[in-house]
Order: structure tokens, then sequence, then C-alpha cells
């Protein structure tokens, strides 16, 4: 039985109640307690620096070459908060509300709750340090819309809002460092979690640089180490974006939440060809002003500017006229696919779609040659003027389509097409952000908490600053609380050994198994099969024989894999066969959640449950439950169900007609 | 677009370990289609090299979308290669031509110490941040967002710094291995801004100090920095580095 430790009374006092009665730990006893945290995105640099501010006993780890690279530094759009700066009726209740019908009703109300009330400190805390957010010629911040909501409350910095809210947190963390209430361990990778009497006490990492295996002690471990995307093999995450560390923290009894529950985004570059490594997303901020569309007829071979209007289906605003272009991501992934599937889609792969923006440079132009009093203006005037504005909302987003493509999108729509961008599954945790293990938590895009079965845009980097900066200093403090009576473990304790052992003993099997194919073609069948059976739509067939496929990859791998170079150096290849043979695990159990819920909902999208109109069909009766598997062993789990139970919100059919 | 394929030889900097004097070796690679990016050639190289029984070149890399600042080529004598306002992992292959020879090397810089191949290490920039690259504000502190408005030119100006992903081509491009334009973005982003003032002059003051610490050499005003900049940070934030220093060393308290 899960206990998600949620906090009695009504919904909207939880967190001040929880605030006001949590256990505090003073400040000489924050000196000596010892806080790890793997992942130095925006929520793991955001906890760093928050409890290394109150006093804790920092370690940060990160395999990058330092913590400013972590992927939360790509992110595009923006970043939600409940300000209402606008006037235009958002508030807590409408972020929360939209944020839970987004995720399809398959998230926990107290948490989504909470992260709304919060969001609005968020922009307040990084624009105290210097966050340069877009602003209005008035001085005051400036708002967007984002997909699926009718209100504007996203704020932004150009497209490179994860950018600059993750330079901003890197900075508070390195404040920290220079003060020394946090150690930094760049290039390191966490292998192996160290639990002691049945609590998280530290983990085994690997120094990167000279391949060394370290033993860490910490009071509590805190896991920021991002989604999984990467086991589709082609996604929009970084190329060393793993799931190494939750799934060791799985193995080693943490339950893993919702799997299945992946976010296939609509707006990205297609696939060029089988060399590809990575995709790359299309802010979706895009769809503020892009029209999508596909020819309305099949394979249809002319050039996009020689399709007249009429003969163009912009299918999102004929399907959703009340959302239109913003409709939320799941929906605006299926609806490409389907109209790709039935032959209307375009480019030489035929696997894309249109993003148009020639009426929005026309509008936006027009609006210019007003400001300055010319009514006479020729439409190549108006095209100029309004080339300017497109340009410097989205001028970093075209600049990048057209060094990847080749060509021009001012000139030309964009062909788009979906990709796998975020994974809405991860650890389960409480309310506390706690892990079925004592001591284990996890922050961010890692834990399966918010978001349900579908995010909506410009939330992750709200969620992962809301658990470092807002969150994580309340709870953690919750529970170590009672730890103030207990030292520093030595790290020669027989559990250090034994975890470092397995690690090592691990490294040296795949060292010698000395085979013939390289880890990449691995890592990329692996992603094949996922992509094709548990990807946009699913079937229980499709999804039986994946499983099997999973299973002879996975012997195949640990029978033939190649890596070439020594342990005691430098590898690259080792670092990323450690990742891959953990995706292979984790790609299993994927589809093991995927056959179990027998409904749509969200991006799990089972083919055979949808609606007359080809709409997710949901099962509250049956399935209104977070799936946390255990793992028992190799290829078997228990199913726990953490009931989902909606005070608030009357689940109903998502609608955004 | 019109795709081609070519053939290639790629001359590329091997050094085994930060002791290794290192050198360079030749290697042919075949059949690149022009829509690949600069680094899947290398990954086609790679998988080339490991089925061959080689070691694989080592190299930074992560999101391979122009922003995480991770990756460091020295391609063709340029950092991240010919392309304007690029990154290597942005430059597309479309850019080279068939039967052309390409040379590899790794960022130098005596601040940049190489780890392996083409990888160096960058921490030299973490403590340059450490030394005062920040606001110091404690979380939980702040006052409503729109409480302070800042004039919209200064917040895109202070943004148009803040853009520089610490990447080092600066360093790497410059032949004093001046760290100026990555230390001036950062001082021109938070001086910029209001947020920045309580601790305009001891940032300044402090940054430069490490910065002269970590052995990065001086500026001279060849304006390499700014012409191979990936995200196009100005030289003009020089200038700005330039005058904040001054005015910090010669009112700051002592």
């Amino acid at each position: 039985m899960l206990d998600a430790k949620i906090p009695s009374g009504p919904l909207d006092d939880k967190w001040t109640e929880y605030k006001g009665h949590c256990k505090l730990v003073n400040p000489a006893n924050k000196r000596k307690l010892e806080v790890i945290i793997v992942g130095t995105g925006l929520a793991g640099a955001s906890a760093a620096a928050a409890l290394g501010e109150l006093g804790y006993k920092v370690k940060a780890f990160c395999f990058q070459d330092s913590p400013r690279r972590a992927h939360s530094i790509a992110a595009q759009g923006g970043i939600n908060a409940a300000k209402n700066y606008q006037n235009d009726g958002d508030s807590v209740f409408r972020l929360f509300y939209d944020t839970i019908k987004g995720g399809d009703y398959r998230a926990r109300e107290a948490n989504v709750h909470r992260l709304a009330e919060v969001s609005a400190n968020i922009i307040d805390q990084c624009v105290a340090q210097g966050v340069p957010f877009a602003r209005e010629y008035g001085g005051l911040l400036s708002n967007r819309s984002f997909g699926g909501t009718q209100v504007q409350r996203t704020f932004y910095a150009a497209g490179q809002t994860g950018q600059q809210l993750l330079i901003g947190a890197y900075q508070a963390l390195e404040r920290q460092i220079a003060l020394g209430n946090v150690q930094m361990y760049a290039r390191h990778e966490m292998l192996e979690i160290v639990k002691i009497d049945g609590k998280a006490r530290g983990i085994i990492a690997r120094n990167l640089v000279n391949g060394e295996l370290e033993r860490h002690f910490g009071h509590a471990v805190l896991l920021c180490t991002g989604g999984y995307g990467n086991v589709f093999y082609l996604s929009t995450n970084a190329m060393g974006s793993n799931t190494t560390a939750i799934w060791k923290a799985h193995r080693k009894g943490a339950a893993f939440a919702n799997p299945c529950f992946t976010q296939i985004h609509p707006t990205c570059i297609p696939v060029s060809g089988d060399h590809q490594s990575k995709l790359t997303l299309m802010s979706e901020s895009l769809r503020n002003d892009g029209r999508i569309w596909v020819p309305k007829k099949k394979d249809d071979q002319r050039k996009a500017i020689d399709i007249p209007e009429e003969e163009r289906d912009y299918y999102l605003e004929r399907r959703y006229p009340a959302f239109g272009n913003l409709v939320p991501r799941d929906v605006a992934s299926r609806a490409a696919k389907e109209r790709c599937d039935e032959g209307y889609g375009v480019g030489t792969s035929k696997q894309a779609v249109y993003l148009d923006f020639a009426d929005a440079i026309v509008r936006y132009g027009k609006i210019e040659a007003g400001k300055e009093g010319k009514s006479n203006m020729s439409m190549e005037e108006i095209i100029v003027l309004g080339k300017e504005v497109v340009k410097e909302k989205y001028g970093n987003l075209f600049d990048m389509y057209e060094k990847i493509t080749g060509e021009n999108p001012y000139e030309l729509p964009m062909r788009i097409y979906p990709a796998v961008h975020y994974t809405m599954g991860g650890l389960w945790v409480n309310y506390e952000l706690q892990t079925t293990i004592p001591g284990l938590y996890t922050l961010g895009e890692a834990n399966f908490s918010d978001h349900g079965a579908n995010r909506l845009g410009a939330s992750a980097l709200m969620q992962g600053l809301a658990d470092g900066y807002f969150v994580i200093p309340y709870t953690l403090g919750n529970s170590l609380a009672d730890e103030i009576y207990n030292k520093a473990i030595e790290t020669s304790h027989p559990a250090f050994e034994a975890a470092e052992k397995e690690v090592s003993d691990r490294i040296n099997q795949l060292m010698n198994i000395k085979g013939k194919q390289t880890v990449e073609s691995f890592h990329k069948r692996l992603g094949k099969i996922i992509w094709d059976k548990c990807g946009m739509a699913r079937n229980k067939e499709g999804l039986q024989q994946a499983i099997q496929e999973i299973q002879a990859l996975k012997k195949e791998f640990w029978s033939d894999v190649r890596i070439p170079g020594s342990i005691n150096e430098m590898n690259p290849e080792l670092d990323k066969a450690n990742r891959v043979a953990d995706f292979i695990e984790l790609g299993e159990l994927m589809c093991v959640d995927a056959l179990n819920r027998n409904e749509s909902c969200g991006g799990h999208f089972r083919e055979e449950f949808q609606t007359e109109d080809g709409e997710a069909l949901r099962d509250d009766a049956n399935y209104m439950y977070v799936a946390a598997w255990e793992s028992k062993s190799a290829h078997e789990w228990n199913l726990i169900k953490e009931p989902l139970v909606y005070d608030v919100v009357k689940p109903s059919q998502r609608s955004y007609k | 677009m019109e795709h081609y394929n070519m053939n290639l030889t790629v001359k590329v900097w091997r050094q085994k370990n930060s002791k290794d004097k290192g050198g360079f070796q030749s290697y042919p690679v075949k059949d690149i289609s022009s829509e690949m990016s600069f680094l899947e050639m290398i990954d086609v190289l790679n998988e080339q090299l490991i089925r061959d029984g080689e070691d694989p070149i080592a190299f930074d890399h992560d999101c391979r979308e122009g922003i995480c600042g991770q990756c460091s080529m020295y391609i063709n004598g340029k950092p991240h290669g010919a392309w304007k306002a690029n990154t290597t992992c942005q430059l597309h292959m479309r850019a080279f031509k068939d039967g052309e020879t390409v040379t590899i090397e790794p960022w130098r810089a005596g601040a940049f110490p190489v780890i392996k191949d083409l990888m160096v290490d960058r921490s030299a920039f973490d403590r340059i941040i450490q030394a005062g690259g920040y606001i110091s504000v404690n979380t939980g502190n702040a006052v409503d967002g729109n409480a302070l408005p800042i004039n919209k030119d200064k917040a895109d100006a202070s943004f148009a710094a803040a853009m520089c992903i610490g990447c080092g081509a600066c360093v790497a491009a410059c032949k004093n291995s001046s760290a100026m334009l990555f230390l001036s973005a950062k001082v021109a982003h938070l001086a910029l801004l209001p947020q920045g003032e309580p601790e305009r002059k001891s940032r300044v003051l402090n940054m430069v100090a490490q910065m002269d610490k970590e052995g990065f050499g001086a500026c001279t005003n060849t304006g390499a920095c700014e012409a191979t900049c990936p995200k196009e940070i100005s030289i003009s934030n020089i200038a700005r580095l330039n005058q904040e220093y001054l005015v910090a060393s010669l009112t700051a308290d002592k």
C-alpha cells in the first residue's frame, strides 16, 4: 500500500498547513547534515542552491563538464505562473485546473495545486536573480499563450527561457560553491544507490575523467536527473540524458510510476535520414502564430506556396475550433500522425506537416504599418515589417530551423513532425517528493507527480524550479529533523563496499563481452522497437511483441556488445553502454505498463480504446490510478495502485472543441 | 535543398590523456550525406573506428541544438567551424565538398588543458562565475516580479549579453587566449539590471582577479572573439567591462 502523505484539509490550505506544521532543523544541526544531489538541471541546481543557502552540507553531481550544461538549458518557450498580470482571468485555481485537465485526470490534485500556488514565487525569485525575462515598453514583464490554456500566463526570454532560468539557478549554485556550502562534482555519473538499514545513505559515482569509482555518503539523496526520453534513441533530449540514476534506484526498491506516460511533442524538425542522432524541437510558442496545415489532396506534389488557400486543410482549426492550433501537445501530435498516416503528409518522407507563418507576418506587418500611420503601404512593405516582428519573437528558432534544414522559414512554411520530448512517468514520490525508499527523493522530470498523462507546455520549467526552490527545502527538513542524532557514516561501511563491488562487477562484465556490435547500434534498435510499438499509438498485440523483442535484445546486448578502451580511463563508450543497458530494461517496463493500462489517456493512446471521432477514451472506473511498479526480478514487477481521488475537479471527457 | 554524398579525409587531434603529447591522425570517411550534422559525421567515423578495433575519438557534446555550450571543436582553423554565429553541433555537412580534408583540433589555451582528444577542461569558467557572477539573493526573499519595472532596451541588452553559452570559443579564437568576452558578457548582463547594482563594483573586481589567476591572456582588441562567438556576443561588452572595472578600481571601498 502506498501512502502519498497528502495533508488533510481543504485543497487550498494543504500546503500552508504543511509548511506551518512540518518539522524544522536548527541552523547548527543543518551544518552536520549531508545531502547528495544528483543532476544539476533546474530541479537539481535550484535544490542545491536553496539547500546550500539553508546551511546543509551539499554535494552535487553532474555528468556534464559544468552544471550549466544540464538539458533544462534547451527548453525554449517559457514558464507558466499564475500571476494574472494580463487581467485575463488567471488564478491559482485556473492554473491548477488546466494542469489537471491537460494531464487527462491522471495527476495528483494536492501536488498540482501546490505547484500552481508556488508558481508566482518562482517568477519573483528568478527576477531577483537577474533572469532577463522579456518585457514590455513600460518595463513590466511580458506574457504569451501556450497550448491547452486560454489565458496568457507564460513568461519567457525569447526562445531561450530554459537557458536563462538555468543560468539563474546555476549562478545561485556557484555562489553556494564559492561560499563552501556546496561541493560540486562535474563529469561524475551516479551508478548505484547505497542503502543502509533500509534508508538511502549515499551513492557510488564514476569519475568520468579517470574511470575511478567513488563512494559518497549523504543523510539523504536527491535524484534530479531528468527524463528518460532517450529510451526512444531519437528524441529532443540531449545525447547524455539518461535513466541510469532512477533506474538503479528502482532496482534497489524505489517504485517506478506510470512509465508509459511519455510526451510526443507536435512541433519538431522531421527526421532526415538513418544517420540522425537526435531531434530538434521547434518551440510550442510557434503555435501562437503559426498555422498548421496539410494539402486537402492526398500525395499533393506541389510546393506549399503553389497550393491555394482553399486547397489547404488547417486540420487543428477544423477539428478543434475553440483551441485551434493551441490544443495540448498529445492532441496536436496525434492529429498530425492521423493526417500523415492517411497520406496527406508533406516533404520527401511524407512524415511531416506545415507550420506556416505567412498569415502572421502579414497580420503583424499591418499592425506595424498602422503604428507608423501608413495606410497605403504595399503588401511587400507590409511583409518586410511583419518579418521583423516575427524575427524578434522567434528569431533564434527560425535560425535554428534554417541551419538544420537549409530552408528559410520566413519564405517557406516549416515542415514539422512529432518527436519524443518529455516523460511524465518517473519514480513514484509522495507529497514530500520522497520515493518508496526512505531518504531518497526525486525532483523535476525524474518524478511522476504533477503532469498526469500529458504535460502542458511551459510547465516543466515551473515544476523543476518549484520542486527545487520551494518544495524540497520544507519537505526534506521534515525528515532530516529526525536525523540530527545520526553522524555521517564512514564510506568504509560494508554497504558501500558491496554497492561499489556491484558496480565494478557490472562494468567488468560489460568490458569482457568483447562482442561485435556497437552500443549505438543496440540503442538504435531499442529505439525503433519502442517508437513503433510503444510510441504515439499502442495496441495489445504490438506491446506483447515489443516485450519479447526487448528481452531478446537484452540477451544479445549482454553477449555481443563491443566496448573499446579500458576501465580506468575516460571511456565515453563505456558510459554509454551503462546507460543503454538500463534503457533496455526500462523499455520493457514501459511496455508492461502500457499493456496494463487498458484505456487511452493523454499521451498514452491505445488504439483499442478511442471514441468514434478518434479521441482518447479514458476508463475512469478501472484506471483512475497511478500505476507504481516494484521491481521483483529481471523481468517481473509488482503493480501497486495509488487511487487518484478528485475532491475538487470533476473529471470529464477532455474537450478542446 | 539538393542533397549530395561525399567522401572526406578527417585529420584529427588524438591525445590519450592530459599527460600525453598528442598528435594528428588521418582517417577516411565515406558516403557522408550533406544533410548530416558535423557531429553525426564524427559519429559515423567513431562507429567505424570501434568496428576496426580502434579507440573512438573523445569529444564533448550534449544538447546538439546549439545551446548547452558543451561542444568545442576547432574545425579547419576556426572554433565551431566556418559558419557564422554557429556551434559545432549545428554545423552541417553541406558546408563541405566531396574530397575535402577536414582538420579538427581541441580548443587551444593554457587555461583549458586537454583531457582527451578533443575534450578540454573549462572549469576555469565556473570558477570565474564563482568569483562573483551572480546576484546574492537567497531563495524566498523576492518581491513581486513587476515591483521593479526595467527599461525594455536595458532588459534587452542585458538579455543579449546573458545569451552567452560558456563554450569558450572566444578564448580559443583569441591569439592571447583571453577570456574577456566571456567575462564581460556576465558583467554586462548583471550590471545592466537594477538587481545587479549593489554588488556591481565588487563583482567586476573579483571576477577579473579570478580570470587573471586562471591564466587567461590579456585583451588586445583584435575582435576575433566577437567574430567567432556562436551567440554573437558583442565586443562592446568588453568596453563596458573596462569602464566598470575602471570605475570600480577608483571608487570601490577597500
